[in-house]
Order: structure tokens, then sequence, then C-alpha cells
């Protein structure tokens, strides 16, 4: 199937290796361990896997089945054909890493690119090539810091209102580093972040870091909090929703000195969680202390303009043991879906998303407001995600939905246990006011018992 | 001309995607919070179609050529993988869903977990780390947790040979262990007598890749194992070279006690140009409890007529979350239709095929070039792209000058223990004529190298573009191109 071997070829293959069958090609491998039992199916059909797969992805209901309100840093938007079309592209998907940059400019341009729309869309000087996800860019951010302040400050201060997955991988990536204490107080209010910063913070604060709009939809300004951040000599990290930057200002204006997030919303397929894509954005003067691949832009012998990678000093292949980071494997492709997808929908397009978003996640916000017993729990602007307090059992009004189809939300109970009966419900343009108007019904009638 | 960028392109007030019309009444917007402008460019279908097809064309591929880009396994993406990875069933599936109706999901991972284990002899999994550095990673930090689960907090070093990938001592660095690097022979195995030496007490581990990174089957496996272990340290396995071993030895089996395993390499998963890739890890069973969280299990059993129930489980002493939501699962999905093709015979066959592939061109150039560790290889081996008899070429210009003949050139200057490297891994896809086309071009090469130097030194000379400055790009740092004005 994908080996092009005739017996007549591996006989002249063998003859000019000097070896007379492809067994003995193995004898520095110990006898007794060599040719295993392998216990495996026996290989199928191309039509076959086909229909075993299909078998597969129809066991799942899908949000193209259901109405979703589901979010929770995953987001159903919608993708324009050319985005895919272009991706399969095998010129994009069968290349490598663009180590030779002669034959990679494609690779290497879409990069650039990807780097320009991020750092312009986040209003930051620089961003790198990618990282794996949200939550991983967020924890090489706390690593840049520390390692910024030369590991003299090893502590690092988190808004409890990031999104839980993220504060679990910051912890996974920095419980090796004994000097990292990480803190997050335990408060119940966004607004009370700033105040509990204020007592946390001391001189060995490297990082604060929040998320905006937050895990629970607030939009809150964090001019302050920066101001107060900076004052003490520590850096100011905000993770986005990048759809909001449709319309929101960014945490730039607020002075942040990172601004991170997950880039699944900008082009690529919610995919049951992955492959999602990390963008991490800065200030110029930290670009020799972050992790990841960088272009930059060149000349070649000609004077032609090209793209090379660039500042590779600071990488494992390079600096080995003393790199702070070993990426290496990124997220090329997925790089590539989010430039199509914004070159594609560009200033007018992301706004419109940003805004329909926004005025989707109001009018549900109020229908389900009328509801009795639902209380809309946001003290603050929301964007496209809000907290809802449910008059009973939060399982069998979620189960109760998706009897009719819907995915009503995400359940905070799962993270915060304080949090009873409580929904996090998102909104995106893919959602029809019938879509809404049903969802609503729904929950008056799987409460009205 | 080259290719503008999306910004020069871009003409105010056009567009290329039309929304509905909003069908919801409208909501104040928060005017504290609204930005001035989106600096984005602004294109239509076309502009955005043409652009990313004219830049595509400016790369090579593996479906374009030869890509005998050694430790990288750039092997031929079958396109099937790509139609079961997009069936809206896996792609429109949200990672919260509830577990009931995600259980086509579940049921892919929880064979690929299964798949893999038996594959490789080690009993249990984590499809989570997203690359083979995160899968590395998870290796470090389950090293510590488990020497510090034991209450033996004095392990901290790690033994790392020379001839290993740079992520191996940068993973060690994030680890939180100490680096100590191991020799390698004059028969390309790791020195023996060093490893000796240097285990003790506060030996957390080692880190092995094998096949090495010269293409060589350590030839002392099993001693290097046992030397290690009865240090009391774990043995990692860098899963770079599995394509080398598929049916011809299970690394659990030699005794080693984690390993990562790259699905974009040996499972035959696209490179995208750099990633996604993915990192599975698989550990023997003593360590099941340190997985990261969550993996996939069967939580409820079934019979005859109803198919158990998958859900996700948290290991007990998990040293945590890798990232979030479950892993790369679209890649997930492209492996596992790859594996169920090969099955047990088609794997075999692929590393069979791989280490074939790598001799015959090794036996065929080692003429022409010096082969420093002249032992049969595995999956590919490692020369060097330099002559005693001739001065100012490098392994570099070599590299170029494939280009000017259609290839794209092995991997260069790696591993460092070899003087000016081209590390050449073929993989089994590749036929015959393929081989010698490209033996042909590396023999000529030679013979230019010799008579006509320039050819390599001002290589290449029929790409898109030459070579490029790399000084002035570190210099300048020209890292975006802007908007005019607001940002």
């Amino acid at each position: 199937m994908f080996i092009p071997h005739t017996d007549k070829e591996r006989q002249e293959m063998l003859k000019t290796i000097g070896k007379d069958s492809i067994k003995a090609l193995f004898t520095d491998i110990p006898e007794s361990k060599r040719f295993p039992v392998f216990d495996l199916p026996k290989g199928i059909s191309e039509m076959d896997a086909y229909k075993q797969m299909s078998m597969l992805a129809d066991a799942n209901n899908s949000c193209e089945e259901m109405i979703s309100f589901l979010g929770a840093g995953a987001y159903h938007h919608y993708i324009p054909a050319a985005v895919d079309l272009l991706l399969q592209r095998g010129e994009f998907f069968t290349a490598y890493t663009p180590y030779q940059p002669e034959i990679s400019q494609g690779t290497l341009q879409a990069i650039f690119e990807f780097q320009s729309l991020i750092a312009n869309l986040t209003g930051m000087e620089v961003s790198n090539a990618s990282h794996y996800d949200g939550a991983t860019a967020a924890a090489e951010t706390c690593i840049t810091a520390y390692y910024h302040f030369r590991k003299k400050r090893g502590n690092i201060i988190l808004s409890p209102f990031i999104h839980p997955h993220y504060l679990e991988t910051i912890k996974t990536y920095l419980q090796a580093i004994v000097e990292i204490e990480v803190r997050i107080p335990n408060i119940s209010k966004p607004a009370d972040f700033l105040e509990s910063t204020r007592q946390l913070v001391d001189e060995n604060t490297a990082l604060v870091m929040v998320q905006y709009p937050d895990f629970l939809g607030n939009i809150l300004d964090y001019s302050e909090l920066s101001s107060f951040t900076h004052e003490n000599g520590s850096l100011f990290a905000a993770i986005v929703y990048p759809i909001a930057l449709g319309m929101l200002k960014s945490p730039a204006k607020m002075g942040a000195d990172f601004i991170v997030g997950e880039g699944q919303s900008l082009g690529l397929p919610l995919n049951f969680g992955g492959p999602y894509l990390g963008f991490f954005t800065t200030r110029k003067i930290f670009i020799r202390k972050i992790s990841g691949r960088i272009v930059g832009e060149t000349k070649d012998e000609d004077g032609k303009r090209g793209y090379v990678l660039t500042l590779t000093a600071r990488e494992q292949h390079i600096r080995r043991g003393k790199a702070t980071s070993n990426i290496c494997t990124n997220q090329g492709l997925n790089a590539l879906a989010v430039s199509i997808y914004l070159s594609l929908l560009g200033k007018q397009g992301l706004n419109e998303v940003a805004k329909q978003c926004f005025h989707k996640a109001h009018y549900a916000a109020s229908q389900i407001e009328k509801i009795k017993g639902f209380t809309v729990l946001n003290e603050h602007p929301f964007f496209n995600e809000f907290v809802i307090q449910c008059p009973s059992n939060v399982k069998k009004i979620q189960s109760n939905l998706l009897k009719r189809g819907i995915l009503a939300g995400y359940n905070l109970e799962s993270d915060f246990s304080s949090r009873k009966n409580q929904l996090l419900i998102a909104t995106t343009e893919q959602l029809t006011r019938e879509d809404i108007d049903f969802f609503v019904e729904s929950l008056r009638e799987a409460t009205n018992v | 001309m080259s290719e503008p960028t999306i910004y020069e392109l871009s003409s105010e007030g056009r567009f290329g995607i039309k929304y509905p019309d909003l069908d919801v009444p409208e909501t104040k917007l928060p005017d504290d919070f609204l930005r001035e402008d989106v600096p984005l460019p602004e294109l239509s279908e076309l502009d955005v179609i043409r652009h990313f097809t004219n830049l595509s064309s400016l790369n090579y591929s593996i479906d374009k050529g030869f890509y005998p880009l050694g430790s990288c396994t750039m092997k031929y993406n079958p396109r099937i993988n790509e139609v079961t990875a997009r069936f809206q069933g896996f792609t429109n599936t949200h990672p919260f869903q509830p577990i009931d109706t995600i259980q086509g999901n579940l049921a892919v991972m929880y064979f690929l977990q299964e798949l893999l284990q038996e594959i490789t002899g080690f009993g249990a999994a984590t499809l989570q780390p997203a690359a083979g550095a995160h899968g590395e990673f998870v290796g470090g930090l389950i090293i510590s947790a488990y020497h510090k689960f034991r209450n033996d907090n004095h392990r901290t070093k790690i033994l790392i040979p020379d001839s290993a990938h740079g992520t191996n001592p940068a993973t060690s660095n994030m680890s939180g262990l100490d680096i100590v690097t191991i020799p390698t022979d004059n028969r390309g195995n790791i020195d023996l007598n060093t490893l000796t030496e240097v285990c003790n007490e506060s030996t957390a581990g080692l880190m092995l890749t094998n096949p090495n990174t010269l293409g060589l089957f350590e030839e002392n496996v099993l001693e290097i194992i046992d030397i290690v272990h009865t240090a009391g340290g774990l043995v990692y396995g860098d899963g770079a070279n599995l394509n080398a071993l598929l049916g011809i030895v299970k690394p659990g089996e030699l005794g080693f006690d984690i390993m990562h395993i790259n699905l974009h390499k040996t499972f035959a998963t696209p490179h995208g140009g750099g990633g996604p890739g993915s990192g599975p890890v698989v550990v023997a069973n003593y360590l099941a409890d340190f997985l990261p969280e969550p993996i996939v299990g069967i939580v409820e059993d079934g019979n005859d007529e109803i198919p158990p129930l998958y859900g996700f489980i948290n290991p007990k002493n998990s040293i945590g979350r890798m990232k979030t939501f479950h892993g790369h699962f679209g890649i997930i999905v492209r492996a596992l239709t790859y594996i169920l093709m090969q099955g047990k015979d088609g794997l075999r066959e692929v590393s069979d095929h791989a280490v074939l592939n790598a001799n015959y061109l090794m036996v065929l150039l080692k003429d022409h070039y010096t082969l420093p560790f002249d032992r049969t290889c595995m999956h590919e081996f490692v020369l060097e792209g330099v002559w005693k008899d001739v001065h100012g070429v490098h392994a570099l210009d070599v590299a170029k000058r494939l280009m000017d003949y259609g290839f794209h050139p092995p991997t260069n200057y790696f591993p460092l223990n070899v003087n000016e490297a081209l590390m050449i891994e073929p993989t089994e896809t590749e036929n015959k004529q393929t081989l010698d086309h490209f033996v042909d071009a590396m023999i000529a090469i030679a013979k230019e190298a010799h008579e006509t130097p320039e050819l390599l030194t001002t290589a290449p000379h029929n790409t898109p573009i030459k070579r490029l400055d790399e000084v002035k790009a570190a210099k300048d740092l020209v890292l975006c191109c802007w908007f005019p004005d607001k940002i």
C-alpha cells in the first residue's frame, strides 16, 4: 500500500548491501528480544478503514446535530470553506519545520504573517510562531517571567478566574522549579483580585496573570492592576479570547507585558479539544527571553526579500540544557489556518463576529433572566459568556436539555465547589434567535415541574 | 518577484466573507472597553486563495519529492487519514460534551492507547502530550515525581548521551534534573565505562534514544538498562526513532520504563510545516499512577450486546495536566486510521523497509563520503559532509547543492558528535528509483566538490530565493508587517 518495493527490487537492494535477507539487518538487536510476539489486528483496506472510522465518528453526537451553548475555552465559530481547503494543499501540510529557508518560503512567510496578524490584533510588538495551546502558552509565560528576573523572583500570582485547565497546566509546568511558588487567592468576586494582589505581591513577585474576558465571561479593566504590578517591578500578563479583540480594546492598552491565548476560535474546528494553537505576544524588549520559534524578515544574496527562523540561539537545538523551554514541533499548520481565517474575515468580518457573539449572549441572558428562578450572576460587563444560577439540580437540567439536542453550557461546580447549580453559557455567531428561544423555552420547561 | 504580504495586498473596504444579518435585538456595547479599530487586512476571498496558493508553491514538501531529513521520518502521509480526521462526528465535538455523547471519540483514544502499548511493550499510555518534546517533559516529570514519591530526594542527575536531541537536555532542565553527558564510544554506542562510573545513588535516570541519532542500535542496550536500574535510576526512551523498531523489538521488553512516541513521525501523521504533532507517552505498569490526568479508560464494562462505557480516569499520583482538554485528538484519529490499515504485518514491513532503504543508501554512498561508524545501520545513518582534500566546502554547501538537484537536504550539523554531519533518513515509502536518483545526485555533488567547489558554495541556484542573510534577520529583528498607523 505505502511500501513500493517489488520482490525483484528487494533482492537487488539486499545484494547491493551484501545481505541475504532483511532479517539479517537486525543482528545488533539482542536475540532474545528480537522479533517479539506482536499481537495486533490484521491490516485492513482503505475502504474498511473509512467504514470503521466512520462508525466511530457516528457514535458521537456532534455540535452540528445539536444546539451548543458550551464554551469554556473552546468555541463553535463558523469556519469559512476556504480555510480548510487551503490547509489541504500538500505543499503546506507535508512540509517539515522550515529549517531550509530557500525551499520553505511559503511556510516562513505564512508564519511571518501569522506573527503580524496576532501582533496587530493584540496590539503587542512581537509574536512567536505558536505554542501547543492557550494553557501551555500561559505556562511558558510564567517560565519566561521567572528567567527574566534571573531566577531571583519566584512568586507568580494567578487570578482564580483563569480557566481551570490553564491553572492546572501552569502548576504542572512549574512543579519541578522548586524556587517557584504559585499564589492563587481564594476569592469569589473578580473585582477583589486587585486587592488580593496588593496583599500577595512582594519583592519576589515575577508575574501577575489574569484572563480577559475571564473564565466567567467578565470584562474588567486591568489598568490599575497592571500599574500596581509594574510599580512593584513585576510583570503583567493577560490571557485573551482573540474573537473578543474584534471589538474590545486589548489589554495592551492596560499595559500588559505579555498577551497570550487560545487560537482555536480563529478558524480551527472544535476537534474534541485539539489540536489547537497557543499564541504568545510580548514587547520587543523581551524578545531574546521568550520561547518558541520566531520568523524574521531579511534579504537573500540578490537583495530579494525573504524570511528565516531567527534568534534560534534561544532554542533547545542550540542551547540544549540551558534552554528554558524544550518546545520544538509546535502548531505550524494551525497557525496557517489562523492566518487564512483572519485574512478572510479582515477588519470588518472579525468585528462583525465579535458583535454578533456579544449581542446574542446578551439576548440569551436577558431572556433567561425572565424565567422564574434563574439569575444572571455577572456583575461586570460580559462578552459572549455568562453565568446563570439555576433554580434546581443542574445535572438534571443538562440531561433534560440534551434530550432535546441542546448542550446547555458548562457546569461550574466541577471546578468551583461553591458554585452549585451554576452554568456557564456561551454563544457564537452560529446560534440563531430561534436556537436561543428554543434553549430558553427548554430551560423554562425543564425547571417548571 | 516575491509574493507581497497579506497587509500589502489589503484594500480598504474589501471583505472576504459575509455573515447573516444579526437576528436578535442589539444591546448597548460596553463603551469603555471598545477598541477604535481592528487592524486587520482587507481582502476578497480570491485575494486570499491566490496569496496562500502562491505561498504554497514556494515550499518543498513530501508531495513534491524526496525528503531524507534525518530524525524527522518524512514518510508519505496517506490521504485517507485526512478524510477520516475530517469526519463531522469528530471535528464538531466539544471537549466538554457529556461522555455519553462522545463514546466514539473515547473509543478512538482507548484503541490507540491499547495499540501503542502493544506495539511498544508497555503497560499504560497517555495521549495528552502535544508533541515529542511535550511527551519528553511528561517523562522528565514522571522520573522526578517517582523518586520524590519514594522519598528518594537525592536523585537529581539525569544521564544524557552526547548524541542526544537538544530537547533531551532542555526537557531535563524544565524537569528540575541536572544533566550529566555521556560520551559515545568508537562503535557509536554509549560509552559503558563512563556510564558505570557515573551511575550512583544520585542517578535519577538515563534518557536514551535507541536507535541513537547515529542511526545505530545500542549494541549493549540490555547492559546499559541494567546498570541504570541497578543504580536505582529509570530509563527513558526517546521514541523519535521508533520507525526502525515496529515488530522488530519492543522497547518495553528491553527494560525501558517510559517512552514517548511521535505520531507525526512513525505513524504517518503530517508534519504540517512544523506541527501540530502528537507525543503520546507509554510507561511500565508500575508508573501508570503518575501519568498526566486524565487518561481514557473503561468506566463500565460491556458485554456481548452492549459496548463498554468509556470515560476519563485520573491516575492517583498524577503529575497533573499537561494542557487543556484531551490531547491532539485530530492527530490521534489519523494515527489510528494508519495503524488499523497497516495492521500487524504492515507495521513490521514499515520497519523492515525503512531499514532496508537506509542501508542501501549507506552502502552506495560510503565510498564517496566519510562514514564515521561503519556498521549496519537502522532507519538512518550519518555521513560527514566534508572531504580532507577539499577546502572551504561544508556540509551546509552539500545540503544547499542538493536543492538544485531537486531534493530536500538531509539534516545537517546534527548529531553534534559527528563532524559536519549529514543525517539521512529515507523512510520506507521511497522506491528504489528515487533512492538511485538521490545516490546519483550525492555522488555528482561529491565530484563537484573536488572539481568545481564554487557550484556548492554558491548553491542553491534554482530555488525561489537564494541563501538568506541570517545575521541581518537577527540584527534588524523585523518580525511583523504592520498595518499603517493605528494599533
